[in-house]
């Protein structure tokens, strides 16, 4: 069978201009002209102050999809993946290489592309639908539909800038889950809104790319992509690295994102280091540099080693942060208490459950209280370590308890 | 098949124009976002279509009237300074906006497909439609002067043509040079202002070209300005033989107007494919 997009050869560069003011992308003609007059002048053509530098945002790509697969893509940030897309949307033409596509694309490289914040909703699913390709009739046509996907029935007729976010997203996934191509691209748009409208959308897409239709999937979510699709391909400074199927090759991702730094006291700040060295954070018998996946099912002991280079009263404390906010701190001691020279180690254990599906850093760090009255000293140091909690939900930890962590309670009606 | 799309670097799109075509729909929709944003939270709205031209014609008879510009026999001043007020706004609003309109839309450009001549020129509709809202005006101040303009006034579209060509070749060639070259967001309010001093908005062309005073060169460098070919026309299809053309000024403004669509086009094509990563 004939491929529906084949890739042959791909490279894209851009051209890094690094000039020590002027941080705008964009040119000035009074440089162009003075360059251009500078170099009638001397013969020589003189070097601009900018420097230039050579980006290769792909190099060599070449694939093929076939029609009804549902491929993902995935790498770290800075890999490709959004240029890959923009190519193969039509947004930007490569440097080298081609793309032969045989079928109508619509490409939802972000969400709400085009809404105009003055017209109502209304009005702007008429203009995003039409921006995303869809004729004035098929919008009529799938309007009603289109409204109570998106839930704002009620707020129509008002401006979208009056839209609170959840409610914009919404009204802007609802009109692009309704197109009909042949080729739909969606980049990371899941990553926006509550993550039962998410798991809507990803089933939205589901039920599109069940009907024959070619999916190329971007996301960071792992979970996602290997819900949706068939097939991955795994990007690495612009390159393929690996390619195939999903399980194999989110694997792949996974061992590409290990954070393998190691502890060093480069890592730790405060009057404290130097007296106490961090030598090591284990998770469930995991270091960094091991892929940190974890179920919410499992529990997860925190396993840190530190050596103290006196006798001296220490409370070792870490600490998780989550999208740069510090959602909890555990003390492995209530209260600092004597550590002799050497070695010890502190353990700390979290049903994990407790932790909503994502990714999570480690701080770690802590303080003598007992010598000095307020100010005591102290250590600390942050973005140690990173890992994920996958998503897997039951009855302890269920998708729709929309929040930033699942903190155990009980409740009851009283009639 | 069908509808297969290579995507190359340097590739020309076959069916340029075809392509362009099927997506009139979206320039339908684009035409009508920027005539339902603009008069969006204003008190009085869709007047300020009515009150802007007004004034124009108002302040450019205030002119003509305090220098005592020379008017012909037979035509009302405002008439002679509305019949240059029109197509001159409608050309420096449609070459400004045109011109940005390619910044202002940066967020469509960098994240979905489509011709992108759709929108400088789904810009101009707008600028149009004002237009006819400014003409109406005219004919209802004609109205109230009781003047009556003769068959000539047929050729009216002819003019408004040529405007709409100048704008839309001018436009797209400083739009797309505006999206690598900032420099053009200053030029262009200036391009604009100094246009309505050396177009014939506050006076008439034959000022110019029956002056001993002008050396032939100058009259000629006056002629070039396309503008000059269009006012002169309204006037001359809207009060005959007192207000003639000269032909020798409309002809090079005519070849202008042509060359300034060619190149527009043509810079505009060669440039679009870059446009989402330079903007």
């Amino acid at each position: 069978m004939e491929p529906i997009i084949r890739i042959e050869n791909l490279s894209k560069k851009y051209i890094l201009s690094h000039q020590s003011q002027a941080k705008e992308s964009y040119t000035a003609l009074r440089d162009v002209i003075t360059n251009k007059t500078k170099s009638v002048f001397q013969k020589k053509s003189i070097q601009p102050k900018t420097s230039f530098e050579e980006f290769w945002a792909l190099k060599n790509i070449s694939f093929d999809i076939n029609q009804g697969d549902r491929i993902g893509i995935i790498g770290r940030n800075g890999a490709g993946k959004s240029t890959l897309l923009k190519i193969i949307s039509h947004i930007t033409e490569p440097t080298s290489g081609r793309v032969v596509i045989d079928g109508k694309v619509a490409s939802l490289l972000e969400v709400g592309t085009g809404f105009h914040p003055e017209l109502t909703g209304r009005e702007n699913i008429f203009l995003n639908g039409s921006i995303l390709g869809m004729s004035r009739r098929e919008i009529q046509a799938k309007f009603d539909e289109i409204v109570a996907f998106s839930e704002v029935e009620k707020f129509l007729d008002t401006p979208v800038k009056r839209f609170s976010s959840g409610m914009y997203v919404r009204l802007a996934f609802a009109v692009a889950a309704h197109l009909e191509p042949d080729i739909l691209i969606v980049d990371e748009v899941l990553a926006v809104g509550d993550s039962s409208f998410q798991k809507k959308c990803l089933g939205k897409i589901k039920e599109v790319s069940g009907h024959g239709r070619t999916v190329i999937f971007v996301s960071h979510n792992m979970g996602a992509i290997s819900q949706l699709c068939n097939r991955a391909i795994l990007l690495k400074s612009g390159e393929i690295f690996a390619e195939g199927k999903t399980s194999e090759v989110t694997a792949q991702y996974f061992m590409l994102n290990k954070a393998a730094a190691p502890l060093t006291s480069v890592n730790f700040s405060g009057p404290l280091s130097g007296i106490i060295n961090f030598l090591s954070i284990k998770i469930n018998d995991k270091d960094s540099s091991d892929v940190l996946y974890f179920s919410p099912k499992e529990e997860l002991t925190f396993e840190i080693k530190a050596h103290s280079n006196t006798t001296m009263h220490f409370r070792t404390t870490l600490a998780l942060f989550r999208n740069g906010e510090r959602i909890m701190s555990m003390n492995d001691v209530k209260n600092a208490e004597e550590v002799s020279e050497g070695d010890f180690t502190s353990i700390y254990k979290l049903p994990s459950y407790f932790l909503r599906p994502g990714e999570y850093l480690i701080a770690i760090g802590g303080n003598d209280e007992t010598t000095k009255g307020i100010t005591s000293d102290w250590i600390w140091g942050t973005d140690l370590v990173c890992f994920n909690i996958m998503e897997e939900w039951d009855e302890k930890n269920e998708i729709q308890d929309i929040g930033v962590i699942n903190a155990p309670y009980k409740a009851q009606r009283v009639l | 098949m069908a509808n297969r799309v290579i995507i190359e670097s340097g590739g020309k799109r076959k069916n340029y124009w075809k392509n362009l075509w099927s997506f009139r729909e979206l320039f339908y929709f684009f035409a009508w976002r920027d005539i339902l944003v603009r008069y969006k939270q204003t008190t009085i709205g869709v007047a300020w279509s009515i009150i802007r031209p007004l004034l124009t014609m108002l302040m450019m008879w205030f002119i003509g009237w305090i220098f005592n510009s020379s008017v012909p026999e037979g035509v009302p001043r405002i008439l002679l300074v509305g019949a240059a007020t029109l197509p001159w706004t409608f050309f420096s609003s449609s070459f400004s906006e045109a011109s940005n309109s390619l910044l202002g839309n940066s967020n469509l450009l960098t994240k979905v497909y489509f011709p992108r001549l759709i929108i400088p020129l789904s810009t101009v509709v707008v600028c149009l439609v004002d237009f006819f809202i400014s003409l109406s005006i005219l004919i209802i101040v004609m109205i109230v002067l009781r003047f009556t303009p003769d068959s000539r006034i047929l050729f009216l579209p002819i003019f408004l043509i040529i405007a709409l060509l100048t704008a839309i070749g001018s436009g797209l060639f400083v739009a797309a040079l505006n999206v690598k070259y900032r420099d053009f967001k200053f030029i262009i309010p200036f391009i604009v202002q100094f246009g309505l001093y050396i177009s014939p908005v506050a006076f008439s062309s034959s000022l110019v070209y029956q002056s001993k005073k002008i050396p032939e060169v100058l009259k000629f460098i006056y002629s070039l300005n396309p503008m000059v070919g269009v006012i002169d026309g309204f006037r001359w299809c809207i009060f005959g033989n007192s207000i003639p053309i000269y032909m020798s000024g409309f002809i090079p403004s005519i070849v202008i107007t042509f060359f300034l669509v060619i190149l527009g086009i043509r810079y505009f094509r060669k440039t679009e494919n870059s446009f989402a990563d330079l903007i």
